[in-house]
């Protein structure tokens, strides 16, 4: 594995990223101060802003890397749907369905073993 | 008198920003970056680099593909695009987000920078609260949370990275499926508007299926088709239960 070195690593951070990611949020403030607070334009804003994170979401769960990379797909579909379930029951608490779900991971990858 | 008044509180309500520190989703973010530390263990960045890139990237999705690009052999074009593409959704989530931070007289200037310390948790944590604090104090109590956020993150950072590679597996899983069930929960909990539970749905479903379509573009190609058929079909049910009632 071959990391940067000296300034040019701190150059690299820079370019490739922070000013990759800043140059979208500059973007949108710009377009953010055309929209009126209760327009439909913004409406679809959300709707594109939620479904984004969203997909983001999807990819972390069926595709993780690391450690949960190794781990089965009903594992980690079972852990989302019980902490869902603990979540409504709770009266849409989302601490009751964080924990639920981090438990059912954990209990399910000790039980296989890692 | 009234401007010092009106100092006072506006410390008062950049101490109440910074108080977040202490809330479930910044709680949840430190503990993803503890696991994004381990990673970055792995991939044998020095500790300063990656109190660098914590403060400078700031996203932690974009991190994560800025690592693996460098680690993959990418040029610096190549992992800028990388990158580039993969950030793209940070202009519509700043654009949802700035017509309810700004106030009457918000300079631009002052949006610009504190747009830096927008990413996933910053806006979901500002979605669910800052409609509870009067106008003309909002980008006051969001640069308080973000500023804060960002530098105990990078202290975090630098501090942790000596001892998570002593973390068993187990305990790097669970740290790493946080950051999805966290995510899911407080856009639920935290939806004030009804396009939210069904963009939520749709980005979910689109996700994966422009995965397995357009592997390159799925994220962009999921959050505008998803979004779109979202927003039209919320919309044409709420047109129709106008026109019905």
């Amino acid at each position: 594995m071959n990391w940067l070195e000296g300034w040019w690593a701190y150059a690299f951070i820079a370019i490739a990223g922070w000013l990759a990611t800043d140059i979208w949020r500059w973007l949108g403030v710009i377009a953010g101060k055309q929209l009126r607070d209760d327009s439909e334009a913004l409406n679809w804003v959300r709707a594109v802003a939620t479904a984004l994170v969203a997909a983001v979401i999807a990819k972390l769960i069926l595709f993780p890397t690391g450690v949960l990379a190794q781990s089965p797909l009903w594992l980690r579909l079972s852990a989302i749907f019980l902490g869902a379930l603990a979540f409504f029951l709770a009266r849409q608490k989302p601490i009751a369905g964080i924990a639920t779900a981090i438990a059912v991971l954990a209990a399910g990858l000790w039980r296989l073993g890692f | 008198m009234e401007d010092v008044e009106d100092e006072r509180s506006s410390l008062a309500w950049f101490l109440k920003g910074a108080r977040g520190i202490c809330s479930v989703p910044a709680v949840i973010l430190m503990l993803s970056f503890v696991g994004f530390c381990a990673l970055t263990v792995q991939a044998g960045i020095p500790p300063e680099q990656v109190v660098f890139m914590t403060g400078a990237v700031w996203a932690l999705p974009a991190k994560v593909i800025l690592v693996s690009s460098v680690l993959g052999g990418a040029s610096l074009a190549t992992a800028f695009l990388a990158v580039t593409l993969s950030s793209v959704r940070l202009m519509p989530m700043v654009a949802a987000l700035v017509p309810e931070l700004r106030g009457p007289r918000t300079p631009t200037w002052v949006l610009l920078v504190l747009s830096h310390f927008i990413a996933i948790t910053a806006w979901v944590f500002a979605m669910e609260r800052i409609h509870e604090v009067p106008r003309n104090r909002r980008v006051t109590f969001f640069a308080g949370f973000g500023i804060t956020l960002v530098a105990a993150n990078m202290a975090l950072v630098g501090v942790v990275y000596r001892l998570v590679a002593e973390f068993p597996p187990i305990v790097a899983g669970c740290l790493f499926f946080l950051t999805p069930v966290y995510f899911l929960a407080s856009i639920w909990h935290s939806a004030r508007h009804p396009v939210v539970y069904v963009a939520l749905a749709a980005g979910l479903v689109a996700g994966p299926l422009f995965y397995w379509i357009a592997p390159e573009f799925d994220i962009l190609l999921a959050g505008v088709g998803g979004g779109t058929v979202a927003w039209a079909g919320e919309r044409l049910l709420r047109l129709r239960r106008e026109a019905g009632a």
